[in-house]
C-alpha cells in the first residue's frame, strides 16, 4: 500500500483514551504481548473525560454487602430494560477491576485499618462505591495512564481525530483520522477496532460533559452499519451549578447532603422518595436515583416553589451542616468549585443547583464481550451499550463499568485479531475517497457558508425541547423535523480556517455532524418508544407498559441516511420485572 | 459551558479587550497578536472570552480546551506573562484590561495558543510513574488478586499531595531552568515520581533514583520555586526537587565512599 496514505497497520486498533480504552489497551498487553495494539485519542489520554469523575466506582467488598443486591439494585435502577446477564457479569468482575486498580497505584481513601473505604450512593442499597476523595475519575485515569506507560507494546497516536471506519465485505479494517498536528489525514489500519470515545453530552446545550463529549464513536458505528441501542435515554443529574453546568457530585447527597426547595423544604419527601432523615438513608430521598430526582425537580417548577436564578429556576444543595472537616476530607473539589465558580462557601452558603445532562445510557449495541454486530468492532465504556443501564444508570455505576467491559472487549478483539485475515486492497480506495471528501468537501470550501457554531446552538436548543426530562410525541416529532433541515444545512457548512495545524474549526464542524446523527437517533427511538420509563418520561403516555416495550430499541441507518427503529428482548434471568420502589 | 456564552444573560458590565497570540505555521514567519474585545461578565473566564472569539468573531482562533473546570489540563496559557489555566482565571480579575493571551512559554509553538507537549510526554515514562514491586499479581495473568495492598489514610496523606497533577504544563511554562536546559526533567515529572517513591504501595524508588541522578535529571534546578507558585493543584514540585537533591547527594557521598560492588 502507498505510504503516505496508511499511517500504521496494528493488529488492535483502540480508538479513545479515557477509563475503558485505557484499560482494554493494558488487557490486550497483559493477555496477548505479541500482539501489536495502539490507542488514537483525539486528545492526550489524561484529558479525556473520565478525568472529571468525582464520585466514585461501584464494586462490593463490604461485609455487610453481597452481589445480589448490586445486581438488584443496578436492574431496579435500570427500570427493569438492563440485561441481567450482563449486569450480573458486570458485578460480580467489578471489585476485582477496582482492586487491580488499587495494585496499580489508585490512592483510593481508606478506613483506619488501611482497607479501602466506600460510600452511599444514589439507588444503591448498601455502601459499597469506592472513592478517591472526590476526584475520582481523575486519579482512576491518571493511574490507568502511567501504568499503560510501563507496557512499550502500547503504540500511542495522540491528538489523532478518526473520521471514519473502513469497513469491506462486513468486516471493519481501521480508520481515517486526522492528525490534528499536522493536518494530515491518513488511514490506520487493524484487524480488530473497539470503540472506547465516551459519551455525547454536548449534543444538548446545558451538561456536566467536557467540549470533546460529542458521540464520536456512535456516530463513526452507525454509519458503517452497527445499530445504536436505547438512544431515547438521557440522564439527567440533579445537581449541576446553573451558569457552567460543573457538576456537584452525588457523593455530597451521600455525605447527608439535603436539595432544599426555596421554602428551605425537602421537597423529595412529597416525591414517594421516602422521609426526611437527619442522617442518610440507603435508597430513600436525596439518595433516591437520578431520574426521579431529576423529575421531582421539573414539578416543583410547576408548583412554584424554585428559586429563580438568571439561568432558570434552581433549588438549594445544603451542605452546611456536615461541617468544615468532613467537606475538607471528602469533598474538597466540592468546595473548590464552588468557590471557583460560583463564589460562594458550602461550608456556610447554600449552593443552587438545576438538573443537567450528565450521562448516556444508549450507545454502540454490543454482546456482552463488547462485540458489535460488525465484525472486527468493540466498542466499550459510556459509548457502548451492553446493556447494565438499561433506562437509568445509577451513579458509580460507570466507572466500574469502563474497566469490566473495557477490559472485556480488548481480549474479544484481541482473540479476533488472532484469527483475521489480512486488510483487502479496496480498503486503500475507501481511505482515499475519505481523504478526498475531508480535503476537497471540507478543508476546500469557502468560509461562506453555513456557520457551524449557530448550527450547533440550533440543534441544542432542539434537542433540549424534544428530550428533556419529559417529553411528548408532538414535540419529538416538531424536534425530528428541525434536526432534518440542520442535516441538509450542515452540508452546507463554511470553514474559514484554510490552516492545516491544529484546525479546531474542521475538527468543530466534523463533531456536530456527529450530533447531528445522534440526536436524530435520540429523537427517533424517543418517538417510538410510547411509554415512560426510567429516564424517558412521556407526559402522553405517562406509565411504564411492559406488555409494549420491555425490550430494547436498536437504530438502524438506512441507505439514504434515515434511521430504523427495530427492538430487541430485554434479558430476563432470575429478576421478573417489578416495582421500583425507594425510601418505604 | 455553554457553546455560545454570548447569547447568556448574567450581569454584563462593558467590555475587555483581549490580545490575542496568533500564528499559523503555513503562513506566519513569526507570531502576531490580534486584538478582540469580549463582553466583561462577572461569570466569564478567560476560556469564555476565547469561545466567544471562536464561536462569534473569528473562527480561525485555535486554542486546546475541554473540561472548563480545572481538571483535564488542557487550556493552559501565558495570562499577561504568567502560566494559568484559561478556564480558572476569570476575567473581572484582569479588568479594565487589555489581558494578553500567549500560548505557554518555553514550549515550541504549535498554531496560534497550541504548543507542543511531546518533549513532556517522552519524559514522563523515563520516571517510571508506575507501581514497581516483584510480586505484583494481575487480573489479566495467571494471578489472582486476594485483596488490596493496606495502606492507612496516613501513609495516603504521604504522597497524596504528589498524585494531584493534572500534567498541565503550567510549571514548565514558569520554570526558568527548563527554558534554558530542555534536558531538565522538569517539575510535574519530578513530582510524579516523588509520588510513587513515597507510596507505601511501592519499591521503586532505587530504579527511579537510578534515572534522576543523571545530570539533567535534578541537578539542573537552582530552586526558583516557581513552579510551585504557579501549580494550580498545590502539588508542591519544588518541594519534590528538593527531596530528590537530598537522596541523590546521600548516593553520591555513598557512591564516593564505597566501592560499587558494596552499594
Ligand atoms: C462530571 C462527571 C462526573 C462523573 N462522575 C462519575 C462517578 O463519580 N462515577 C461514575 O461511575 N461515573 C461518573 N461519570 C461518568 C463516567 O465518568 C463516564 O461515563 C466515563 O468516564 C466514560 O469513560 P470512557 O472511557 O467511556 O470515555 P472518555 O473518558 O470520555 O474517553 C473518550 C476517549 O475517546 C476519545 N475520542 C472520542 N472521539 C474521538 C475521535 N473521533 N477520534 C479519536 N479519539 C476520540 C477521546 O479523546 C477520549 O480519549 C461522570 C461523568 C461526568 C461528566
Ligand atoms: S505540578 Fe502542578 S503546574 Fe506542574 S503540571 Fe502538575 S499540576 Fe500542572
Ligand atoms: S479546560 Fe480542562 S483544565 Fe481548563
Amino acid at each position: 500500500m502507498s505510504d503516505g496514505l496508511i499511517r500504521a497497520a496494528h493488529d488492535v486498533l483502540i480508538v479513545g483514551g479515557g477509563g475503558a480504552g485505557l484499560r482494554a489497551a493494558i488487557a490486550i498487553a497483559e493477555t496477548n504481548p505479541q500482539l501489536d495494539v495502539a490507542v488514537i485519542s483525539k486528545v492526550y489520554p489524561m484529558r479525556s473525560h473520565t478525568v472529571s469523575a468525582e464520585g466514585g466506582a461501584a464494586g462490593v467488598i463490604a461485609d455487610d454487602d453481597s452481589i445480589d443486591e448490586h445486581i438488584y439494585d443496578t436492574i431496579s435502577g435500570s427500570d427493569w430494560l438492563g440485561d441481567q446477564d450482563a449486569i450480573e457479569a458486570f458485578v460480580n468482575e467489578a471489585p476485582r477491576e477496582l482492586l487491580q486498580l488499587e495494585h496499580w497505584g489508585c490512592p483510593w481513601s481508606r478506613q483506619p485499618n488501611g482497607h479501602v473505604a466506600v460510600r452511599a450512593f444514589g439507588g444503591m442499597k448498601k455502601k459499597r462505591t469506592w472513592f478517591a476523595a472526590d476526584k475520582t475519575g481523575f486519579h482512576m485515569l491518571h493511574s490507568l495512564f502511567q501504568t499503560t506507560l510501563k507496557y512499550r507494546e502500547v503504540t500511542r497516536h495522540d491528538e489523532w481525530f478518526v473520521t471514519k471506519l473502513l469497513v469491506d465485505d462486513g468486516r471493519v479494517h481501521g480508520v481515517v483520522a486526522v492528525d490534528l498536528f499536522s493536518g494530515k489525514i491518513q488511514a490506520i489500519t487493524a484487524k480488530s477496532v473497539v470503540l472506547c470515545t465516551g459519551g455525547c453530552g454536548k449534543v444538548f446545550p446545558f451538561t456536566t460533559n467536557a467540549n470533546i463529549n460529542t458521540g464520536d464513536g456512535m456516530s463513526l458505528a452507525y454509519r458503517a452499519g452497527a445499530p445504536l441501542k436505547d438512544m431515547e435515554f438521557v440522564q439527567y443529574h440533579p445537581t449541576g451549578l446553573p451558569f457552567t453546568g460543573i457538576l456537584i457530585t452525588e457523593a455530597t447527597r451521600a455525605e447527608g447532603g439535603w436539595l432544599l426547595n426555596k421554602d428551605g423544604y425537602r421537597y423529595l419527601q412529597d416525591y414517594d422518595l421516602g422521609k426526611p432523615t437527619p442522617t442518610p438513608e440507603l435508597r430513600s430521598m436525596e439518595l433516591g436515583p437520578r431520574d426521579r430526582l431529576s423529575q421531582a425537580f421539573v414539578h416543583e417548577v410547576e408548583k412554584g416553589r424554585t428559586a429563580d436564578s438568571p439561568w432558570g429556576p434552581i433549588v438549594h444543595l445544603d451542605l452546611r451542616h456536615l461541617g468544615a472537616d468532613l467537606i475538607d476530607t471528602k469533598l474538597p473539589f466540592v468546595r473548590e468549585l464552588c468557590l471557583k465558580y460560583e463564589r460562594i462557601d458550602p461550608v456556610h452558603e447554600l449552593i443552587p443547583v438545576r438538573p443537567v445532562v450528565h450521562y448516556m445510557m444508549g450507545g454502540v449495541h454490543t454482546d456482552i464481550d463488547g462485540a458489535t454486530p460488525l465484525a472486527g468492532l468493540y466498542a466499550a465504556g459510556e459509548t457502548a451499550c451492553v446493556s447494565i443501564n438499561g433506562a437509568n444508570r445509577l451513579g458509580s455505576n460507570s466507572l466500574p463499568e469502563c474497566l469490566v467491559f473495557g477490559a472485556r472487549a480488548g481480549r474479544a478483539a484481541a482473540e479476533f485479531a488472532t484469527t483475521a485475515g489480512p486488510v483487502p486492497a479496496a480498503i486503500e480506495a475507501q481511505a482515499a475517497d475519505e481523504v478526498r471528501r475531508l480535503e476537497r468537501d471540507l478543508l476546500g470550501k469557502d468560509s461562506e457558508g453555513e456557520s457551524t457554531s449557530a448550527i450547533r446552538d440550533e440543534m441544542q436548543a432542539t434537542m433540549e425541547d424534544a428530550a428533556g426530562i419529559y417529553r411528548t410525541g408532538p414535540a419529538i416529532a416538531k424536534g425530528l423535523d428541525t434536526l432534518r433541515e440542520l442535516q441538509e444545512r450542515i452540508g452546507k457548512v463554511g470553514i474559514a480556517d484554510t490552516s492545516r495545524s491544529f484546525n479546531t474549526e474542521l475538527l468543530a464542524a466534523l463533531e456536530l455532524a456527529n450530533m447531528l446523527d445522534i440526536g436524530e437517533c435520540m429523537l427517533q427511538s424517543a418517538l417510538q418508544r410510547e411509554e415512560s420509563r426510567g429516564a424517558h418520561q412521556r407526559t402522553d403516555f405517562p406509565d411504564r407498559d411492559d406488555q409494549r416495550f420491555l425490550t430494547h430499541q436498536l437504530v438502524h441507518r438506512n441507505d439514504d441516511g434515515t434511521p430504523r427503529v427495530e427492538s430487541l428482548p430485554v434479558t430476563i434471568t432470575r429478576w421478573p420485572p417489578g416495582e421500583r420502589v425507594y425510601g418505604r | 459551558m455553554p457553546s455560545n456564552p454570548g447569547s447568556n444573560p448574567g450581569s454584563n458590565s462593558g467590555s475587555i479587550r483581549l490580545q490575542v497570540t496568533r500564528y499559523r505555521p503555513e503562513s506566519d514567519s513569526e507570531p502576531r497578536f490580534q486584538e478582540y474585545d469580549v463582553p466583561l461578565r462577572k461569570e466569564w473566564t478567560v476560556l469564555d472570552g476565547l469561545n466567544h472569539v471562536k464561536n462569534e468573531v473569528d473562527t480561525t482562533l485555535s486554542f486546546r480546551w475541554s473540561c472548563r473546570m480545572g481538571i483535564c489540563g488542557s487550556c493552559g496559557m501565558n495570562v499577561n506573562g504568567d502560566p494559568k489555566l484559561t478556564c480558572a482565571a476569570f476575567l473581572d480579575d484582569y479588568a479594565p484590561g487589555p489581558i494578553r493571551v500567549e500560548p505557554l512559554a518555553n514550549f515550541p509553538v504549535v498554531r496560534d495558543l497550541v504548543v507542543d507537549i511531546n518533549d513532556f510526554m517522552e519524559k514522563l515514562p523515563r520516571v517510571k510513574p508506575w507501581i514497581i514491586r516483584d510480586d505484583d499479581a494481575l487480573l489479566d495473568g495467571d494471578g489472582e488478586i486476594d485483596g488490596e495492598y493496606l495502606q492507612t489514610p496516613e501513609e495516603l496523606d504521604a504522597y497524596k499531595q504528589f498524585s494531584m497533577c493534572i500534567n498541565c504544563m503550567l510549571c514548565y511554562a514558569a520554570c526558568p531552568v527548563y527554558g534554558l536546559d530542555p534536558e531538565f526533567m522538569g517539575p510535574a515529572a519530578i513530582a510524579l515520581a516523588e509520588r510513587y517513591d513515597l507510596d507505601s504501595r511501592d519499591h521503586g524508588a532505587r530504579e527511579r533514583l537510578d534515572v534522576l541522578i543523571e545530570h539533567e535529571g535534578v541537578w539542573g534546578c537552582t530552586f526558583v520555586g516557581e513552579c510551585t507558585r504557579v501549580c494550580p493543584n498545590h502539588v508542591d514540585p519544588a518541594g519534590a526537587i528538593q527531596r530528590y537533591k537530598v537522596k541523590a547527594a546521600k548516593e553520591n557521598v555513598m557512591a564516593f565512599l564505597l566501592p560499587r560492588g558494596a552499594r
